[in-house]
């Protein structure tokens, strides 16, 4: 049976990872390279590196740090943050990311999916989603990375997921907005809405604050992976004791 | 010990360099059959999609170097896929040097594709040495839309939704489903028992 994914993102930001909570006031949390060897030696089942100045401003073609990245640890990691076009994507993926994650670019640029996905397999391309309830409907943000950037797109949640995947995206990461940096819950009710259109898999972000919270997505909203930051990074919760607690509530995981 | 990595045109073949790196073995890039001539076992990765792959290798000569080759061989994901006859993906003819067809994994209700995530491994067959060391039930990385039903060349196999070939193996002709480069320490032991088969 497949096992449910423990996913830490590592915001980057000018080469060092950072979070910030509801997506503003960023603090340094450490280096690239060290926090991703601890959390593959901690049993973190794949990582995704969120370069979150990446989108609205310019940046390398390829980020040194990938390479770093891909030969300190021997688990799959992601790589998201302004991948405009098949060459950047490639770029990354050459230098030993398994998967590129595309957010604004392709909400500009919807094509750029059909693109990646044909050039790569769907496999390895994810399309990120920025979300949050607006008057009654969860509605599609675009360059959240940047808050005097961020804008509301005109699509809706559920309808661009629907999209991304006819266009060949492989995985949908649903980041739930209103939940991110505040540690109390993921949004269930908008990844169940999400689950129901998603046929590939889904990764819940936003909102982990205890253990109990992995659980409730997986179960209630049968994501296939929780992705989580500060909750790891500061140490709030460790990925092993989370795997056999996990284990304990009969939640398949890899131990 | 040198490995000759098979470029197929695809893309992660640096995730592979590192495990080999890691496990202190050496490793050259073999566009063409030529390059490979001084390796000792091949390893044939792959990302991407099966029609464009076999042009590559075809165009590059592998078609035919590998129908006559004895040195130990390993297919990595897309790379085990076309060491059999044909693929359903691009309704695809492959290198033939194993019996049997690639075929497309039945999505279920509730279930997803690609499968992707890390998936437990049944042991199908005792003892074989690209095995050593790997418990039932050991969990190893796969990403595919595509599978091997199990047959007898099936050494190891997984399940989602269907049961399918894992790990399969005649002699010298290797494959693996997932991706050892990135499945952790069982992901490093198989590739280390694969270095040291017949070694």
């Amino acid at each position: 049976m497949l096992a449910k994914r423990i996913i830490p993102c590592l915001d980057v930001k000018d080469g060092r990872v950072v979070k910030g909570v509801r997506f503003r006031n960023h603090e340094d949390v450490g280096d690239i390279v060290s926090l991703a060897a601890r959390y593959a030696g901690e049993g973190a089942d794949e990582l995704v590196f969120y370069d979150i100045s990446a989108s609205p401003d310019s940046r390398a073609v390829e980020p040194e740090w990938v390479k770093r990245v891909a030969r300190a640890i021997d688990i799959p990691f992601c790589v998201a943050g302004g991948i405009r076009s098949v060459d950047e994507a490639r770029a990354r993926l050459f230098a030993g990311a398994d998967k590129i994650s595309v957010n604004s670019p392709v909400l500009a640029d919807p094509d750029l999916i059909d693109r990646l996905a044909g050039e790569f397999g769907r496999q390895c391309i994810v399309v990120g989603i920025d979300s949050r309830e607006i008057g009654g409907e969860w509605r599609v943000h675009s360059n959240t990375g940047d808050p005097d950037k961020t804008r509301m797109e005109a699509r809706a949640t559920l309808d661009w997921i629907k999209e991304a995947i006819e266009r060949g995206a492989g995985e949908i990461v649903l980041n739930c907005m209103d939940q991110d940096g505040v540690r109390e819950g993921y949004d269930i009710d908008q990844l169940k809405a999400a689950r129901a259109v998603c046929s590939v898999p889904l990764i819940a972000s936003g909102g982990a604050g205890a253990m109990a919270h992995f659980a409730d997505v997986f179960r209630q909203a049968e994501a296939d992976g929780a992705l989580a930051a500060s909750v790891f990074h500061k140490q709030v919760i460790a990925i092993g004791e989370l795997k056999t607690w996990l284990v304990q509530q009969s939640i398949e995981v890899r131990q | 010990m040198t490995v000759a990595i098979i470029q197929t045109g695809c893309a992660n073949i640096f995730s592979v360099q590192t495990a080999l790196d890691r496990l202190n073995a050496d490793h050259i890039l073999a566009a063409m059959p030529v390059d490979a001539a001084g390796a000792d076992r091949l390893i044939l990765p792959g990302v991407g999609s099966a029609h464009p792959a076999m042009a590559n290798l075809q165009a590059a000569g592998w078609d035919a170097a590998l129908a006559a080759e004895d040195r130990p061989l390993l297919g990595i994901c897309l790379g085990m896929q076309l060491l059999f006859e044909s693929s359903q993906e691009g309704d695809t003819g492959c290198l033939g040097l194993l019996p049997g067809e690639v075929v497309a994994m039945t999505p279920f209700v509730g279930g997803r594709l690609p499968h992707m995530g890390w998936n437990q491994l049944r042991h199908e067959t005792d003892n074989d040495p690209l095995l050593s060391g790997i418990e039932e039930g050991e969990h190893v990385y796969f990403v595919h839309s595509y599978a091997v039903p199990v047959t007898s060349l099936t050494i190891a196999s997984s399940e989602h939704d269907m049961r399918f070939s894992a790990m399969v193996r005649r002699g010298n002709v290797m494959g693996c489903q997932f991706h050892p480069e990135r499945s952790g320490k069982a992901g490093g032991r198989i590739l280390k028992n694969f270095l040291e088969i017949g070694a």
